[in-house]
């Protein structure tokens, strides 16, 4: 088996690696870059604790293979935060306790951000069924769902307070968005 | 100067108990950052690889390996030969990490390669040849007490006559108690508990309800897969980064395995993606270790997750009988179970616990329980959360419900009736101090949740719990830095925010800030021997030991500021954060603050450090009252459970966010045994469902949010009250939502897991009967 030699962007740098046609993009992220922010806890899919965004898609990066990632853009957990500003979810998740362990930690936040780009209003149901593909073996789930609505909350705030001062008064804010069907999601995570 | 480090002074006014700040670990996990046992590595590191036998039962006539050696790359490939026993060690361990002549479970390792990446590892391992003779295999704890069962070690355990032991016939049934002719049996144990004489006892009683239960083994789960990375050098110092619940243990039996002083071994435990009690042991330690030993080099292994399903310990499954009686008012009068735990290849189920758990939460006068510990096919058991206790207390909580039923009497009212309060004997022995079940009992009857109207096929259930709670060896240093701040060092791991509630008491202790104090878990060469974070021990005995060596600080401290004011030592007292002269006739000095005393320590004897060691004892058992409401489709058997309450007995609860945290995790993997998980075995004895896909575990859209309140009886044992709360929460949820599912459909569970097709099935047989 001969190394493959790939060009790709990770949160916003262009890196270069080689890996083997047999290696994940899991196992690429950590063993051969060293950012092991992503957590390998099946390596089948059915975890999410190693989520990732494909060009904006939230896919599991176990289900990726690392020879296939040239040309695209990719997003970890490691990108999440600017310089030494948290992203809110992360400093919701820290404020609501919503980790214990932490190892699934990083896969929700992926998850719930790309949940949130989407939409910034979702139910709780809807935030149910788009965290259906990440376990949490600690939580229960609880304090996890009360942070990325609360998240939503203040990012809506956020949203009408800068739509307010841009365009006084003439539109309302911005329109919800359809909401993501449990299908959907699935269907993303496993076609890539 | 109240600083007696023996005086148990029960504190009730606090300033940082009971706040919720941010975890000081928390941003490393928010970012990734933090490291777990995957995420170490070592420059040269090799990759190890275990083999593993498919068959569930078979004697390893031969193993060649010279194929494997030969493949380059492939730097080390070892068997049982290479881990030659050693004297004094503990032999089930030692034949559980590497398989010697017998595979004794489907998964049981038979074999390691340690190799220059993964691929040329996986080669290897294919190229290794077993040479197996299948033998007849047995997993179910039933089938392998009878008298024609496979036995798994013979020679090992002498045959049990049941003819003349309490309860023969809830044992095994007639045909087994020809066991006595049997040359040898599975039987690992046999454990008694009780008082009173409930022969007698049930003669009293209006009403008497019995049946058998069956529950399944279960997962822990954690997330994060075994990992280690292994250094031994050649003059035989070694380093090994792990994540395990027990850093110490760990050192101590992979010393003992390979017949290494413990001296030469540290061991650095990484931060620990969930354990519930399976990273309590080693598997692939003591191999990682004999691979980088044989290799000469770094040797790092991470079990895949079907190797965690197939080998590292679920816990038991379980056969049980529970017969209890009652007076019309719903007085119970007696007691009696009989609970069988078959706990894998190897002796130690938790069916002790599960005996001394079964009835705790009740005022008996007459009770027995005899349990029956077993060895099967299966994976050595690992502790799970409240080892032994859900499935006793699916049993008798299950015989409870219906019992309350049939009389007409509210669920909570009869466990009121009955609660076990300060003063009860135990059904296991002990008196119980203060205890909070009362108390988690009348609140939960307070909340709104109790008092929601519930709809067709709609149904709430009810379920108490209990569980110990541990101490034991721990030792802890506080060190005052120059600036004032202070650093923590512990033994204990932190799985859940421990870091965090650590800090809080040394804050507290000290009268300074929540920021001011860093917590670090220590490796086992920093500090004295500190047991493993499980029994929900860590908050009660390494928080003890923080305040105490924190005390142990402030009267260092106190004779500083005594030293530069010139006064007895004794005429000092230590108050929000500051040394103060004891009264007017100890002078006049302004307070000496941390801050200052930390700035002079070099000029006043030096720097300052204090430090606590004990073995600890008066941990407070942990009472819990759980409500649930569930529907229950009738097409298709499929439940949904509506809401779910929590009420548990903290003593104190340090961090509140993460006693809520502990309550809901424990109450979502007690739904999860119930609903969905089991292990799944062929007729060939193989695990069928070796992976998340199939093992299903509860997802965040199978719950609802769980509520919890937190009930606060103190701990007289604690200096602030504390009880561990990790793991009663895990034990009312089997009953609970099987009582619920019967209050909605009539139907009652007696095997878990309640799939779909199994409620299914019982309602047509109930619309049968109807019919
Ligand atoms: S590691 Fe579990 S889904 Fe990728
Ligand atoms: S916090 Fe441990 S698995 Fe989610």
């Amino acid at each position: 088996m001969s190394a493959v030699h790939v060009s790709t962007n990770i949160n916003g740098d262009d890196v270069e690696f080689v890996c083997r046609p047999d290696e994940s993009l899991l196992d690429v992220l950590r063993d051969r870059l060293g950012m092991t922010g992503s957590k390998e806890g099946c390596g089948t899919g059915d975890c999410g604790a190693c989520s990732v965004e494909l060009d904006g898609r939230l896919v599991c990066s176990c289900l990726v293979m690392g020879a296939e990632v040239g040309g695209h853009k990719i997003e970890t957990i490691e990108g999440m935060a600017q310089g030494d500003k948290l992203h809110p979810l992360q400093q919701k998740f820290l404020e609501h306790a919503a980790l214990q362990c932490g190892i699934c930690t990083p896969g929700f936040l992926v998850a719930a951000r790309n949940l949130l780009e989407r939409n910034n209003d979702p139910t709780e149901t809807e935030v149910r069924y788009w965290l259906a593909g990440n376990l949490c073996r600690c939580t229960g789930y609880d304090k996890i769902v009360r942070a990325v609505l609360d998240t939503a909350k203040d990012m809506r705030k956020a949203a009408a307070k800068s739509s307010a001062k841009k365009a006084s008064a003439k539109k309302p804010a911005a329109k919800k968005k359809a909401a993501p069907k449990k299908t959907a999601k699935k269907g993303a995570r496993h076609a890539a | 100067m109240p600083l007696d480090a023996n005086t148990p002074d029960l504190r009730t006014e606090f300033k940082s108990v009971g706040t919720r700040p941010n975890r000081p670990d928390g941003v490393d996990k928010v970012t990734g950052r933090a490291r777990f046992g995957a995420d170490f590595a070592l420059p040269g590191q090799l990759t190890g690889l275990i083999l593993r036998s498919p068959h569930a039962h078979a004697k390893i006539k031969s193993i060649d390996t010279s194929a494997a050696e030969a493949l380059p790359g492939v730097k080390a490939v070892i068997t049982y030969k290479d881990i030659p026993e050693q004297e004094g060690c503990d032999k089930d361990v030692l034949v559980n990490i590497m398989a010697r002549g017998t595979a004794l479970y489907d998964g049981h390792a038979v074999a390691a390669v340690a190799a220059v990446d993964a691929s040329v590892a996986r080669k290897a391992l294919k190229l290794i040849k077993v040479d197996y003779k299948v033998l007849k295999h047995v997993t179910d704890v039933d089938e392998a007490m009878k008298p024609d069962a496979p036995v798994l070690h013979p020679g090992r355990f002498e045959p049990v006559d049941f003819s003349t032991l309490e309860n023969a016939a809830h044992v095994s049934g007639k045909e087994e108690r020809k066991t006595a002719t049997r040359a040898h049996s599975n039987i690992a144990g046999r454990y008694v508990f009780g008082h009173g004489d409930p022969d007698k006892g049930f003669k009293q009683a209006d009403i008497i309800v019995e049946h058998e239960f069956k529950t399944e083994a279960t997962h822990q789960g954690y997330i994060e897969p075994h990992a280690c990375t292994a250094s031994v050098s050649s003059d035989g110092m070694a380093e090994l980064w792990v994540c395990t619940q027990g850093p110490f243990m760990v050192r101590d039996v992979c010393a003992s395995l390979l017949g290494m002083d413990v001296s030469r071994l540290r061991v650095t435990p990484s931060e620990i993606g969930g354990g519930f009690g399976g990273k309590t042991t080693v598997f692939i330690e003591p191999v990682a270790l004999a691979l980088s030993r044989k290799a000469g080099k770094p040797v790092k292994v991470v079990m895949s997750r079907s190797e965690v399903f197939r080998a590292t310990g679920p816990t038991s499954s379980a056969s049980m009988w529970v017969k209890i009686g009652a007076k019309k008012d719903g007085t119970f009068v007696a007691a009696d179970a009989v609970l069988k735990y078959q706990g894998g290849a190897f002796p130690g189920s938790p069916v002790e616990m599960g005996a001394m758990c079964a009835f705790a939460c009740y005022d008996l006068k007459n009770v027995r329980i005899v349990g029956y510990d077993v060895v099967t096919n299966r994976p050595k058991q690992a502790a799970y959360r409240a080892p032994g206790a859900p499935m006793s207390a699916f049993a008798v909580e299950g015989v409870i419900g219906e019992i309350a039923d049939k009389l007409g009497i509210d669920a909570i009212d009869i466990r009121l009736k009955n609660a076990a309060k300060e003063g009860t004997v135990s059904s296991y022995g002990p008196t119980f101090g203060p205890v909070g079940l009362v108390e988690t009992l009348e609140a939960a009857k307070a909340h709104k949740n109790y008092k929601v109207k519930l709809g067709k096929n709609q149904g709430r259930g009810v379920a108490s719990g209990f569980w110990f709670n541990f101490a034991g060896n721990t030792c802890v240093s506080i060190n005052l830095n120059v600036d004032g701040t202070l650093a923590l060092a512990l033994g204990t791991v932190d799985i859940g925010g421990s870091r965090a509630s650590m800090c809080l008491m040394a804050a507290e202790e000290l009268g300074i800030s929540y920021e001011d104090v860093r917590a670090i878990i220590a490796d086992t060469s920093s500090l004295g021997y500190n047991d493993i974070s499980e029994g929900s021990r860590v908050t009660f005995s390494s928080g003890l030991a923080t305040i105490k060596a924190v005390r142990d600080l402030k009267v260092k401290m106190c004779g500083r500021a005594a030293k530069i004011w010139g006064i007895p030592e004794d005429a000092v007292k230590w108050e929000n954060g500051a040394a103060h002269p004891a009264g007017s006739n100890a002078g006049n000095f302004p307070p000496l603050s941390i801050k200052e005393i930390a700035a002079q320590a070099s000029a006043t004897g030096g720097p300052l450090a204090g430090h606590y060691e004990i073995n600890a004892e008066g941990a407070g058992p942990s009472f819990a009252t759980h409500v649930c409401d569930v529907e229950v489709d009738p097409d298709t058997g499929a439940m949904k459970v509506l809401r779910y309450l929590v009420v548990q007995d903290a003593g104190k609860a340090i961090h509140p966010s993460y006693v809520e945290g502990q309550f809901q995790g424990g109450a979502v993997q007690g739904i999860g045994w119930v609903l969905n998980e089991e292990y799944f075995y062929g007729k060939d004895g193989t695990l069928q469902n070796a992976g998340f896909l199939d093992y299903r575990i509860p997802v965040c859209s199978d719950v609802p949010m769980i509520d919890t309140v937190i009930v606060e009886v103190p701990n007289p044992g604690h200096p602030y009250g504390v009880r561990g709360v990790g793991e009663t929460s895990i034990v009312p949820p089997l009953a609970c939502v099987a009582n619920a599912v019967s209050d909605a459909i009539g139907v009652r569970a007696r095997t878990l897991p309640m799939s779909p097709p199994k409620v299914l099935a019982a309602l047509e047989g109930v619309a049968a009967s109807k019919a």
